[in-house]
């Protein structure tokens, strides 16, 4: 179970970076960025996460200073960014594809901002090999990066982006070329870099559960907008819209109606006279439509249902064998791509697909959501 | 058979016999191959290679005389050079100057003796016509005294020492003419007369040209690349059209339109008139002026190209990379994008280059006298004075200079990019 940060985020670092208003369209017709306010606080590890399109990279291009908002302000503290180019904002940035300059060893890539900063010599050495032997590449100070694997790359990618000890580190979608095994490993050495150093890090990605592991609080984009910015637990637990709970881990949706109303509970009817309890949305009364969220590992099974206070009939279609678990396909009121995630030593090896089994819930683990 | 085959290729043999069936295996891909490019490599041997090989040996042959006075040429190589050639080797000339008017060997010995002195024509024709006949002739006839009547030419040992100079089957001549040397009286090698010289100024002159060209098809093409590579598709496509659009007209047109834009009433010079900003017209044509405009204007879509493909494959993030680790643009630019163009950079020279120092039509038509360049000179042996010696040799020593140059060239750009990455 993941530590709730929500307490530790919101004591008092100052705010670093505020977005107030910020606007952006390429076309002049249509917003990629639509009123974005968002602050950033010293030390914390914010992840922009959403679609391709959804605006997360412009967000993280103007913070960069590579775009320039339509309108609306960004502010580092109390300074107006807006008009100060990127080459003098201080940031470090990671970007997908690493863009480490190929015609430059491993270590002039990484003393190149030393040396844009006018650095004198000794002092540049010294950070440089401290960064070396900190990425654990000092044996590669010499090659080429293309003469490296893809995670090396990476590293010194970041080694670059850290050696000048920026205020402020974006990283784009920087593990998006590497494979599973490497990604998760990155992620963890991110984010104890991020621990050990303090770093303030903004992180782009179109990845969930990278999301999920890496950062302090997580602004979910769609369309333009921020859905909800909240901590990875919150997110996951108490997703503010439909959209939120579909974009953030697996999720069984069914469309209801709202039928009665009690307090942050309600009852939604469903599907052929199927209903369920569950906690309410915001903004939902008696009679509205709305979309139910249930995560799969809540949904219970026969004996597993026994004594929950929604129990409904459903058919079994498929078992999908995953090792440590066993996701069971079930028809339900007509949806017959209704998962539950069942451990593999709950399972009953007598079900067969085609079977009428139970399945159970209780109502906290039931969303009633917006139904667009 | 088929138990033949099942012996072969059971795993009971491993180790050398896996290699053979491997071998076996690659054969019928390397037949393929081969079949794919022999068309290719025998039109090639035909067009190319042969027709080069030729060249570079008619740059040293010298067999016109060998070939058509085998006998005469034999005994002026055994002759030491002092008075004359023996009688032997004299009766040999008049029988073989008396068959040389057959087959065209008479001309062919005359325009060879012609390069040694421009008088040998002349003498070779009169001496046939003063020949005793065929039946006059008998084993004890004089020639010695005979030649000397018709010509008194003959009894002068210089005379025969210029036809022994043309007797051996190869020569330097050509070679060393094509560098404005040649072999004095003693055989050594010296420079021609002042007022004489006039190929190593020409060789000069060409790589000036050439490399002039190769300089403002750099410094004009590289912000036109840089440009294509950064804008959206679809404009770039739409302006790569427009760097393309000369290819669609030949090298004679474009050539002739720039004389008619640049001539003394010309379309530049009228605007320039126009305007005030000149009060009478710019010489901007048959001079090196015009063959700047010309060879620019067509050699610039092969400094583009290569620079384009090459600038296209460079991500827009090293540059903001770059800029976000606190380098200005330009140093970002100059540090980091420059360095990454150069393979494009030196494929676009080097072709540019190379395309220029062949250039003749171009040069022929919008440049003056003193813009000609080597194959001006080349065209001109073979077609007007029809010295394929000359020709060959400027020719073989323009395919030697641009080979040095490129090695030199791909040795600088090798260690550059070494040095910089």
């Amino acid at each position: 179970m993941p530590h709730d940060k929500t307490n530790e985020s919101h004591l008092h670092p100052p705010p670093l970076i505020t977005f107030t208003g910020v606007q952006k369209t390429y076309d002049g017709e249509h917003l990629v960025v639509k009123d974005l306010n968002l602050t950033i606080r010293q030390g914390e590890f914010v992840t922009l996460l959403g679609p391709s399109g959804s605006g997360k990279t412009t967000c993280l291009m103007m913070l960069a200073g590579f775009e320039v908002p339509t309108s609306g302000d960004i502010f580092l503290r109390a300074q107006r960014l807006n008009s100060v180019p990127p080459h003098k904002r201080n940031f470090g940035m990671v970007f997908q594809n690493y863009a480490l300059f190929p015609h430059m060893t491993v270590e002039e890539n990484i003393r190149y901002p030393l040396k844009t900063r006018r650095m004198p010599a000794a002092e540049a050495d010294r950070k440089v090999a401290h960064i070396l032997d900190m990425i654990q590449l000092r044996d590669f100070a010499k090659r080429r990066p293309t003469q490296l694997s893809g995670g090396q790359q990476q590293r010194v990618a970041l080694a670059r982006s850290l050696v000048f000890e920026p205020q402020l580190v974006l990283m784009d979608e920087p593990l998006g070329a590497l494979d599973k095994q490497l990604r998760e490993q990155m992620q963890l050495e991110i984010k104890h870099l991020h621990e050990r150093l303090g770093l303030t890090v903004v992180f782009v990605t179109h990845d969930q559960s990278e999301a999920l592991t890496m950062s302090d609080r997580v602004a979910v984009f769609n369309d333009g907008v921020i859905q909800q910015i909240d901590t990875p637990t919150n997110l996951y637990e108490h997703p503010a819209n439909a959209f939120v709970a579909q974009f953030i881990g697996e999720n069984n949706t069914l469309a209801g109606r709202i039928q009665s109303v009690e307090g942050r509970h309600c009852r939604v009817s469903f599907g052929d006279g199927f209903s369920t309890g569950a906690l309410i949305g915001n903004g939902l009364a008696v009679g509205d439509a709305t979309r139910l969220s249930i995560r799969p590992e809540r949904v219970k099974l026969n004996g597993s249902a026994q004594g929950l206070p929604n129990r409904l009939q459903a058919r079994i279609r498929e078992f999908i064998y995953l090792g440590d678990h066993l996701r069971v396909r079930c028809e339900l009121a007509g949806n017959d791509e209704f998962m539950a995630r069942v451990p593999v030593d709950d399972f009953e090896s007598s079900m067969q697909p085609g079977d009428v089994i139970e399945l159970g819930w209780r109502d906290e683990d039931v969303r009633a959501l917006d139904a667009s | 058979m088929s138990a033949n085959l099942t012996a072969t290729m059971s795993p009971a043999k491993p180790g050398g016999n896996l290699k053979a069936q491997l071998r076996r295996a690659e054969r019928l891909r390397k037949l393929k191959a081969i079949g794919l490019v022999a068309p290719l490599a025998l039109f090639l041997i035909v067009v190319f290679v042969v027709p080069i090989g030729n060249m570079l040996w008619r740059s040293v042959d010298n067999t016109e005389l060998d070939s058509v006075m085998p006998l005469t040429a034999e005994g002026l190589r055994h002759w030491d050079g002092s008075g004359l050639p023996d009688e032997a080797t004299l009766a040999a000339f008049a029988a073989e100057l008396r068959d040389s008017r057959q087959g065209g060997g008479l001309g062919r010995i005359s325009r060879r003796l012609n390069y040694e002195d421009s008088r040998y024509r002349s003498l070779l024709m009169n001496t046939l016509r003063g020949l005793p006949t065929v039946d006059a002739v008998g084993p004890d006839t004089d020639w010695v005294a005979t030649l000397a009547e018709i010509d008194p030419a003959w009894g002068e040992t210089e005379t025969w020492l210029g036809i022994q100079r043309t007797a051996p089957t190869t020569t330097d001549r050509y070679l060393l003419a094509s560098l404005d040397l040649q072999r004095g009286a003693d055989g050594e090698i010296q420079r021609v007369a002042e007022r004489d010289r006039l190929y190593l100024s020409v060789f000069q002159r060409t790589l000036v040209i050439a490399g002039g060209v190769t300089l403002i098809c750099l410094a004009l093409g590289f912000p036109l690349a840089y440009l294509l590579a950064t804008l959206p598709a679809k404009t770039s496509n739409m302006l790569m059209i427009l760097v393309l659009l000369p290819f669609w007209t030949s090298l004679l047109v474009r050539t002739a339109a720039w004389i008619i834009l640049l001539q003394s009433n010309g379309l530049v010079n009228q605007s320039l008139l126009f305007t005030g900003l000149i009060d009478s017209p710019l010489q901007l044509v048959f001079n090196r002026i015009g063959v700047f405009f010309a060879m620019v204007h067509i050699l610039l879509p092969f400094m583009v190209l290569p620079l384009y493909s090459v600038m296209k494959g460079i991500s827009p993030s090293y540059q903001r990379a770059a800029v976000s680790l606190g380098a200005h643009p330009f140093a970002a630019f100059w540090q980091v994008y420059v360095p990454q163009t150069i393979s494009g950079v030196a494929a676009g020279t080097i072709l540019v280059f190379i395309m220029a120092l062949g250039y003749y039509i171009t040069p022929a038509l919008v440049g003056g006298p003193a813009d000609q360049m080597v194959s001006y000179y080349v065209a001109y042996y073979t077609n007007t004075t029809n010295n394929w010696g000359m020709a060959a040799a400027l020719g073989s020593l323009l395919l030697v200079v641009t080979l040095l140059l490129y090695l030199v060239y791909h040795r600088l750009v090798n260690r550059k990019q070494l040095i910089r990455s």
